[in-house]
């Protein structure tokens, strides 16, 4: 009992991270910018890599590479286990059950699109809903309206408060005996709300509506638990959690996995090809047509574990500290209107300036050495909501430095000085 | 700072805070409207043409100060040319922001001061938007356009 309070008041205090430290570990993080330092505040779009992702797969392609699931020598073999180790730490990254519920795909993107043609597609019929938000990315909208132009079902979208939070009540009403399907952002990326995503799922599990989760910009910046959450699917991107680009995991529960159908046709996806009749690989490689990306998703796995061995509540409190940081001093500037006040934020601070563009505060930024995304951040739907046409966007990722933060407050002061 | 103000140039911030023919045309017998997507800037041109002479001419919209400087210069630029002159005009502009090889001298008056705007290629769209959507307005009078 003792030993067990102990822990609990481990956890509740992470270590402090060694911020200069862990940036020796990025390479891009040295380059100069118009003569100055890079200060890169677009995580959201994308993350730098650590060397450990770097020389993944460099070592993969000069001491591994080979076809996987194949061959019988030496080098499949070893890529095939790189391949599925990687395979089991993305399963205890998202704490899934089984290795076999973590299917490898593109990114966030293609995951979606494969629960939307895979297991929405065929159980959809005219007059039922699909849910989604109105704060959703639009790889979790585009897929969505595709799958209902084809069988006649309707996309509803639960509209959003002033402050950028969901409006629960409003989730609740829309919760109808139509709705066959929940699909919903963990964090926005556009504002960085924090869904509350286990309540969101447990109000649709009460009436047997399956939940997918669009965990791309929570994976950096949370512990994800799938168990804890209880949804049926989750997708996340590799590039995004400081690994490569062109891989990413959905999760599925196994029994929904199993009963649906293959998403692409191809080698590793089958048992046996005869041309009457082809029998389907078990999952999760019925979803994985053709050859891989192997170098991937040994990226992503070193990427996963240089995240896990930094801490990922150690991130999480880092990343707090600088977005408290941030909303205060940005949010002082004369001029500035912060854009999404939630309650509950991730790693993302958007805002407008009175008088400036957004694409005119970037490019100032970017003449100063600092990265920031302007524009509707793929979430059109959200912006017109919100009846802006654009925001600029800086996003924290482990890496980031109240130094950091003052260059971009001093980069907005740039910005009113050149064009106010 | 000094070719960030080669692009915002004081006579750009200036058009930009206080665009002139800022305002929508009623009696024009062209119009077009523009958009640039990705940006989010949006613009109408409206443009009232007689004997193939460009008499008055207003937008109305929402952007950047690149694009609402272009096309706010631009509209001054045009009053009293003809349709001949305007596509001239056009050529010129565009060769100056976005071709390989502008002249040193491109006849452009005013409107030089967005020669800057080849130096930042991502910018160059904002720059022109309102400039396809006047060519858009004296062609096709009442479609859309888009320089994506």
């Amino acid at each position: 009992m003792k030993r067990g309070n102990e822990v609990l008041a481990l956890q509740a205090i992470p270590p402090a991270l060694d911020v200069e430290r862990l940036r020796e570990d990025f390479p891009i993080l040295k380059l100069k910018v118009e003569g100055k330092p890079l200060v890169y505040l677009d995580n959201a779009a994308t993350t730098q890599k650590p060397r450990a992702v770097i020389e993944a797969i460099r070592r993969y392609y000069t001491t591994s590479n080979a076809n996987v699931h194949r061959g019988v020598h030496a080098l499949s073999d070893r890529a095939t286990r790189g391949y599925e180790e990687a395979r089991a730490r993305a399963a205890r990254f998202l704490n899934a059950r089984a290795d076999r519920e973590i299917v490898f795909v593109r990114g966030a993107t293609e995951a979606i699109n494969l629960v939307a043609q895979s297991f929405a597609r065929p159980l959809l019929r005219r007059g039922d809903e699909v849910l989604i938000t109105v704060m959703e990315h639009h790889s979790n909208i585009v897929p969505w309206q595709m799958v209902c132009a084809h069988t006649g079902a309707t996309l509803k979208a639960v509209p959003v408060t002033g402050a950028g939070e969901l409006d629960l009540a409003a989730y609740r009403e829309h919760l109808s005996p139509s709705t066959r399907l929940v699909a919903v952002t963990h964090v926005s990326n556009a504002l960085g709300t924090v869904n509350p995503v286990r309540e969101m799922v447990g109000m649709a599990h009460e009436k047997n509506i399956p939940v997918l989760v669009d965990g791309a910009q929570a994976a950096p910046h949370m512990k994800v638990d799938v168990r804890d959450l209880g949804c049926d699917f989750y997708a996340f991107s590799g590039h995004k959690v400081y690994g490569p680009t062109g891989i990413g995991v959905l999760y599925g529960k196994r029994e929904h996995l199993e009963a649906m159908p293959p998403y692409q046709g191809g080698g590793d996806m089958i048992l046996r090809v005869t041309f009457e009749k082809t029998t389907y690989n078990e999952i999760p490689y019925k979803f994985e047509a053709g050859t891989p990306n192997i170098a991937g998703a040994i990226g992503l796995s070193a990427a996963l574990g240089y995240l896990e061995g930094i801490g990922r509540d150690a991130v999480a409190a880092h990343e707090q500290e600088l977005l408290d940081y941030a909303t205060e001093m940005v949010g002082n500037v004369p001029g500035v209107r912060l854009v999404g006040t939630a309650r509950e934020k991730a790693g993302i601070l958007s805002f407008v300036l009175e008088g400036v563009h957004p694409h005119d505060l970037g490019t100032v930024m970017d003449h100063e050495g600092v990265a920031i995304r302007s524009g509707h951040h793929c979430a059109m739907p959200l912006m017109d909501a919100l009846g802006l046409p654009a925001t600029a966007r800086a996003s924290f990722g482990m890496y980031n430095t109240r130094a950091e933060v003052d260059a971009l407050v001093e980069g907005i002061w740039k910005a009113r000085e050149v064009l106010l | 700072m000094s070719d960030l103000r080669s692009l915002y140039q004081e006579i750009i911030v200036d058009h930009n805070k206080h665009p002139r023919n800022f305002h929508g045309l009623a009696d024009a017998n062209r119009a077009a409207e523009g958009d640039n997507p990705l940006c989010g800037d949006r613009l109408n041109v409206y443009v009232k043409v007689e004997g193939g002479v460009i008499r008055d001419i207003g937008f109305v919209g929402s952007g950047c100060a690149i694009s609402t400087a272009s096309a706010s210069m631009m509209t001054e630029s045009m009053v009293g040319k003809t349709e001949q002159e305007a596509d001239v005009l056009f050529e010129r502009f565009h060769t100056m922001v976005a071709g390989s090889h502008p002249p040193a001298r491109p006849g452009l008056g005013k409107l030089e001061a967005l020669a800057g705007v080849r130096e930042f290629p991502v910018r160059v769209k904002c720059a022109t938007l309102a400039w396809h959507t006047l060519r858009t307005a004296l062609k096709t009078p009442g479609s859309a356009v888009s320089t994506e």
